[in-house]
């Protein structure tokens, strides 16, 4: 038995972050209905990256709705209330990401909602959480990342600010909705009460700085020096890295740097043997290290230090992972279907429960595709 | 009262992802119970970074194990390990991050457990799943990066591939093993019987790049090519990046380059009408506008663009972030206190309930510090 089975999800949210936490509980079992405007749906489906547009919707779309039913509801108009209140009395689960007061406008705020179903669980995200001066700001992936300390980390240190090449805000803003939503549930086993969960940006992308921020918080407000070369984390001594080799790149973690220099016999890093300085040696080692690495292939390097156990490995383009046998034993890609035949390929869902993986060949729903099997009831 | 109230973890794992999943249920309420070896414990404890430790233990294992109980056990010892045993039969979930093998080796495995305990729920941590070639692999974050083709999503064209510049494997496949537990935990009041979640960091790291990936797989597999200049995400047009002012940085996110044009009185920029080339030729706004940008303040620009609703920030260093009126009013931050006064300062759990923060006072435990409570209390 799938976890979620028998919930029904209310999904009125758009872009990534809230339908990523709908589509991972609908991975999880979930009945999943997304509810859209008509004409225009959710502005994810228009969003095309790479001129990639199947079937009518951006890949991105495809991507984040899979496994989802889709109805289409003009929530400002008076004789879609009846049906909504309905759905509403119906649903386990509402997901949202409008702006603040928007949801008191369309009557699906939650104090109303409660009113309707008092055991409902109501989860939203934000971009800036609910009280503050930014409470109305945009809580858009990339200003977040700006606002949070975060791109400053990222990059080499003569590099300006560099933001994460995605949109992580959105993503982990979205599982932590989710476990916010699988505890609420779990907790109305017991109680029979309903809850109101809510995440936003900015806390999420500040936990997954947690470690690093905490020594910044503990250390005398430091601010963090990104190394001057093949950054990888601030915090960290070398070799820790990704490095150029004669035909390709090397990615280097935690090792003892004498020991590595005995192994690829670079001697000029036997010399560092004083742990209490290789910090403030970070940079130097890493040019010594680059300098030598450029010298050999990537497969000389590893077949020296791999025996070894030292921490080290490829680095790989997409094509080269999808190559790769490691990844293809993982089964990670699947094929979804429209109704009209339309396929296209993506991934699964990546946690494994009893050595099952989720698998659901169900793709996005055509704009309002579900409107018969619901609006109906 | 806290929703995972009554709920018994034993946590098993060491460093990064399977203790932060553990510290996320305990923040949810939980009684989280760290099982670690006698004399070292977590490998983590001596982990520091910036030499940075508290108390006998670095600041960085305390971050991650706060709001837990320390429990000692040699697992190879029978003495200890019946122990275990009796404590996991009063359990709801243990958490593993062991390289494959080990704990059936120790005699611990979900097939030996769900004997002692049927209603358990068992969470695991791998590198790179349970089947193929890369079992072995160490599992580290830096390494998993670079086999999962991220790296080519982040920082300019002429870089080198470069990392995300954080754990965030290990932090995401924490997230997953936490919402897998959960779901296990919930699926338990029907089927009264718990569950084998697995999760690894190669699956994470993917999952995080599902969007691009998608849309990789669906294009011909063309690969994605990071902009030239201030590089945010490799598939969006311009202007979507960070741009230098004459006084410091601000972002700019999606919007119409005719419009921003309109805004910054640029004829070259309103004379961009064809959207395609938005993305087309990215690099060339991208660099025109950055002719711009720097000619201003930040305080300048976003007057301006913000006037106009247009999607753009300051970029700020964490020192800056701290002295907001906005940071401030989210409480994100908390004490925490051991019994002999040593404290350090860290965020909380970063969901909220019914409009009620989750904090926490419970400190990181020095090693076996409850072992004796325990083995009372549970008559071990």
């Amino acid at each position: 038995m799938k976890p979620l089975e028998n919930l029904i999800v209310l999904d009125f949210s758009q872009f990534l972050s809230a339908p990523s936490a709908a589509l991972r509980l609908a991975d999880l079992g979930a009945n999943v209905i997304k509810i859209e405007r008509p004409e225009t749906g959710d502005i994810c489906r228009t969003l095309y990256i790479s001129n990639c547009k199947i079937d009518g919707d951006s890949s991105l779309f495809h991507a984040i709705n899979r496994n989802k039913d889709g109805i289409t509801l003009d929530l400002k108009d008076i004789n879609s209330k009846t049906i909504l209140e309905k759905l509403i009395q119906k649903a386990d689960i509402m997901i949202l990401n409008f702006r603040p007061g928007v949801s008191q406008k369309l009557g699906i705020d939650y104090e109303h909602v409660l009113t309707l179903n008092p055991s409902i669980i109501y989860g939203e995200i934000t971009g800036y959480g609910y009280t503050g001066p930014w409470k109305d700001l945009p809580g858009q992936d990339l200003l977040v990342q700006s606002l949070s300390g975060l791109t400053w980390l990222n990059g080499n240190q003569d590099q300006s600010p560099l933001p994460f090449g995605l949109s992580i805000a959105d993503m982990c803003a979205g599982q932590h909705l989710v476990q916010g939503i699988l505890s609420a549930l779990i907790q109305r086993e017991k109680t029979k009460e309903p809850s109101y969960v809510q995440a936003n940006l900015l806390e999420s992308l500040l936990d997954i700085q947690f470690e690093v921020f905490t020594t910044y918080l503990n250390n005398g407000y430091q601010t963090p020096k990104r190394s001057k070369i093949n950054n990888a984390n601030a915090y960290i001594d070398a070799p820790y890295g990704i490095y150029e080799t004669a035909d390709g790149y090397l990615a280097l973690a935690m090792v003892s740097i004498p020991y590595l220099g005995t192994l690829i016999g670079c001697t000029k890093l036997t010399n560092y043997i004083d742990s209490t300085k290789l910090s403030e040696q970070r940079d130097e080692i890493k040019q010594i290290l680059a300098d030598y690495l450029k010298n050999n292939t990537t497969k000389h390097w590893l077949s020296i230090l791999e025996p070894a156990d030292i921490w080290c490995a490829d680095v790989y383009t997409w094509d080269k992972l999808l190559s790769s046998e490691g990844f293809q034993s993982l089964n990670m890609i699947q094929t979804v279907k429209r109704k009209n035949g339309t396929k296209l390929l993506t991934t699964r869902c990546p946690i494994t429960i009893d050595g099952q993986y989720f698998i659901s060949e169900k793709a996005a729903p055509d704009l309002g595709q579900n409107n018969h099997d619901y609006l109906d009831l | 009262m806290k929703p995972l109230n009554g709920i018994i973890v034993l946590d098993f794992s060491q460093f990064l992802a399977g203790p932060s999943a553990a510290l996320r249920l305990a923040d949810l309420g939980a009684r989280v119970i760290k099982i670690e070896r006698p004399g070292s414990g977590d490998g983590s404890r001596q982990m520091k970074l910036h030499n940075l430790c508290s108390d006998g233990d670095s600041v960085l294992f305390q971050t991650i194990n706060r709001n837990k109980e320390s429990y000692c056990a040699d697992l190879k010892n029978p003495n200890d390990f019946e122990k275990i045993k009796k404590l996991i039969q009063k359990a709801d979930v243990m958490i593993e991050n062991f390289r494959p093998g080990v704990m059936k080796k120790i005699g611990l495995d979900y097939e030996e457990v769900k004997k002692i305990n049927p209603s358990i729920v068992y969470g695991t941590v791998t590198g790179y799943g349970s089947v193929g070639p890369w079992v072995k692999k160490p599992g580290q974050d830096l390494l998993v990066q670079s086999l999962s083709g991220l790296t080519w999503l982040n920082g300019n064209q002429d870089q080198p591939p470069t990392p995300f510049a954080l754990s965030v494997a290990d932090s995401y496949t924490g997230i997953h093993l936490a919402e897998g537990i959960l779901a296990c935990l919930f699926r338990r009041f029907t089927t009264k019987t718990g569950g084998y979640v697995e999760v690894s960091l190669l699956e994470s790291i993917i999952d995080m790049q599902f969007e691009v990936l998608t849309t990789y797989l669906n294009d011909g597999h063309q690969a994605p090519i990071r902009s030239k200049f201030n590089n945010a995400h490799a598939y969006l047009s311009a202007p979507y990046g960070i741009y230098e002012t004459s006084n410091g940085y601000i972002a700019l996110a999606m919007g119409s380059i005719t419009d921003l044009g309109s805004y910054l009185n640029s004829d070259i920029l309103q004379s961009f009408t064809c959207k395609e080339d938005w993305f087309k030729r990215r690099d060339e706004i991208k660099e025109i506008l950055s002719k711009i940008l720097v000619t201003d303040t930040t305080q300048h620009w976003l007057h301006l663009l913000q006037s106009h609703n247009y999607w753009c920030s300051d970029v700020l260093s964490w020192n800056q972030l701290l002295a907001q009126d906005s940071f401030q009013s989210l409480e994100f931050l908390q004490t925490i206190k051991r019994p002999n006064g040593h404290s350090f300062i860290t965020s909380r759990c970063p969901i909220s309930f019914n409009f009620e923060h989750l904090f926490s006072s419970k400190w990181a435990p020095v090693l076996g510090e409850d072992t004796e409570k325990i083995n009372y209390e549970f008559q071990l």
